[in-house]
């Protein structure tokens, strides 16, 4: 109903294909390399986690993914076309096909859970009051917060938010999701929620989902492929079982949260002695 | 000497790359002004915001500044002997000049700053990119109703000034110090011309409301997201909106009445 208000042409794709295709994509900010050379694919219908430490870029990949940023080289391509070299009308067209799932949810803070939910559809749809309704309900519900409907976003805590941002994420049923950290900060009640909401709804509603997460554990437990990226490369990639077998140390420092390995516990500094000696000194 | 002349390379460069992108910004959102012809209801919360909300402060400072009018301009015409005129002296000060500026003024401090610290913080908190990934583009459907609101707040605002002013300038110089009440009307209505005096001034105050509701926008927008970019941003928006404003209104007084 919602695909009819939106646009007829679309089809719906075939499971097990690739749905986004990135290729050569280098991206700086800068002087600063935050991409080089990074080769992905993320395959319809299925969960692909990409993982890293903090700080290597995973949000700005989903960002080039949805075309707020432009790579520097290499394509980004969604269903075989460069978002960066999509006209504005076909990539706002694209983007109704998308939902992002932000760190914080970015409720819009003057409307409440209702509204927010709401938002895409009157948007984008010229469906009745009532039948907004009902959708809108129905998204609530799939996140478990219908009851919540009235309240202010401020009135949520961050896992609520977070369903909520969900929800109104999925209003549009988009054919792909995008997650930006959705377990940061998260208590284990509200961490095993998200967990199984995400899972639930990607296999319930037949959605592509990349999850963008630090949170190895629960990454793994639902990610059907893996990419670790870390100083603007690919350093691994594979089915968590691969992943978990992995040789590579850095893996296996990040997999198992190790505090020190390849990546050192220490910030590069001169030798402790002469930095002593020096402050004596002086 | 030469890191010197870098550095002031480098700072003008900044300038003009940021004024391009200031005016690359309006131009799309005036291409979204349209389609707010079909979504009025939009703007109408905004001109409740920016200029329902600023009612009280510019009634208040335009009943002040007319009784400062009327207080001043007595004294100083009385020494004439052209007390009479004092209706002529308070009216033409406000339309013209002190109902477009102080209003402008008023309005960056109280309305512009208001929509930058939001419109920043809606950045900071990534509800604008929430929005572009929802494929509605923030500068129409964020921006442009604030800024037609803006627009048409501001000469109403001035106008309501203006009006109070003359009320005060009337209370002081007919209620308290004695003028005759007819000479201070009749002069008033015989010597205020409404399209040199009346709609020159609202020129003004549109000129004032269009630039500080863009330098407003704009500076929430281009705001760093942080907590003390949006600080900077709406120290901006004062800064720079009283400025311009005062900047504008020399050059458009020289315009207008130039040549009198």
């Amino acid at each position: 109903m919602i695909a009819e208000q939106l646009d007829n042409s679309v089809k719906p794709g075939v499971e097990g294909e690739t749905l986004v295709k990135i290729r050569g994509l280098s991206y700086y900010r800068g002087s600063r390399a935050i991409f080089n050379g990074v080769d992905m694919d993320i395959v319809r219908g299925k969960i692909t986690a990409i993982m890293g430490p903090s700080g290597t870029g995973k949000t700005t990949l989903l960002r080039l993914m949805g075309g707020q940023l432009k790579p520097s080289q290499g394509t980004v391509a969604v269903e075989g076309a460069d978002v960066a070299k999509l006209k504005y009308t076909q990539l706002y067209a694209l983007r109704k096909r998308m939902g992002m799932l932000f760190q914080n949810g970015a409720l819009f803070t003057d409307i409440n859970v209702f509204d927010n939910v709401a938002f895409p559809l009157r948007e984008h749809t010229n469906l009745p009051d009532s039948m907004i309704r009902d959708l809108v309900l129905m998204k609530l519900e799939a996140v478990g917060l219908r009851g919540a409907n009235q309240l202010m976003p401020s009135e949520l805590s961050g896992g609520m938010a977070r369903r909520v941002a969900l929800a109104r994420a999925i209003a549009l049923d988009p054919m792909m999701i995008m997650y930006d950290e959705p377990f940061t900060g998260q208590d284990p009640i509200s961490m095993g929620v998200l967990v199984r909401l995400l899972k639930t709804l990607n296999d319930a509603l037949h959605l592509t989902s990349v999850l963008v997460s630090h949170d190895v554990k629960e990454s793994l437990s639902i990610a059907d492929y893996v990419y670790v990226i870390s100083e603007g490369k690919v350093v691994e990639h594979g089915t968590p079982d691969t992943l978990r077998q992995s040789q590579s140390e850095w893996v296996q420092q990040f997999l198992e949260g190790l505090s020190d390995g390849p990546v050192p516990f220490h910030f590069p500094a001169a030798d402790i002695e002469t930095d002593l000696l020096k402050e004596g000194r002086s | 000497m030469i890191g010197m002349l870098q550095n002031l390379g480098a700072g003008a460069l900044g300038i003009f790359e940021r004024l391009g992108r200031g005016n690359l910004f309006l131009l799309n959102v005036l291409m979204g002004i349209p389609g707010l012809l079909l979504r009025f209801g939009l703007v109408v919360a905004q001109l409740y915001a920016t200029g329902v909300l600023s009612l009280l402060i510019i009634g208040v400072a335009g009943l002040f500044v007319g009784m400062v009018l009327g207080l001043q301009g007595y004294n100083t015409l009385v020494t004439y002997g052209a007390s009479e005129s004092l209706g002529i002296f308070v009216a033409l000060t406000l339309v013209r000049e002190l109902g477009p500026v102080v209003s402008a003024l008023l309005f960056a401090g109280r309305a512009g700053s208001a929509l930058t610290a939001e419109i920043g913080l809606m950045k900071a908190t990534e509800q604008l990119s929430a929005m572009e990934m929802m494929a509605v583009d923030p500068l129409h459907r964020v921006i442009a109703p604030r800024f037609l609101a803006g627009m048409i707040a501001t000469p109403l605002l001035a106008a309501l000034f203006s009006a109070v002013g003359v009320m005060g300038g009337y209370f002081v110089g007919v209620g308290l110090l004695g003028v005759d009440e007819g000479t201070f009307w009749s002069q008033m209505q015989d010597s205020v011309d409404l399209y040199d005096d009346v709609m020159n001034g609202v020129i003004k105050s549109v000129v004032f409301g269009f630039v500080v509701t863009w330098i407003a926008v704009f500076e929430g927008y281009d705001a760093v997201p942080t907590s003390e970019g949006v600080s900077r941003a709406t120290t901006r928006t004062v800064v720079h909106g009283s400025l311009a404003v005062l900047g504008l209104d020399f050059v458009l007084t020289a315009l207008m009445f130039g040549d009198n």
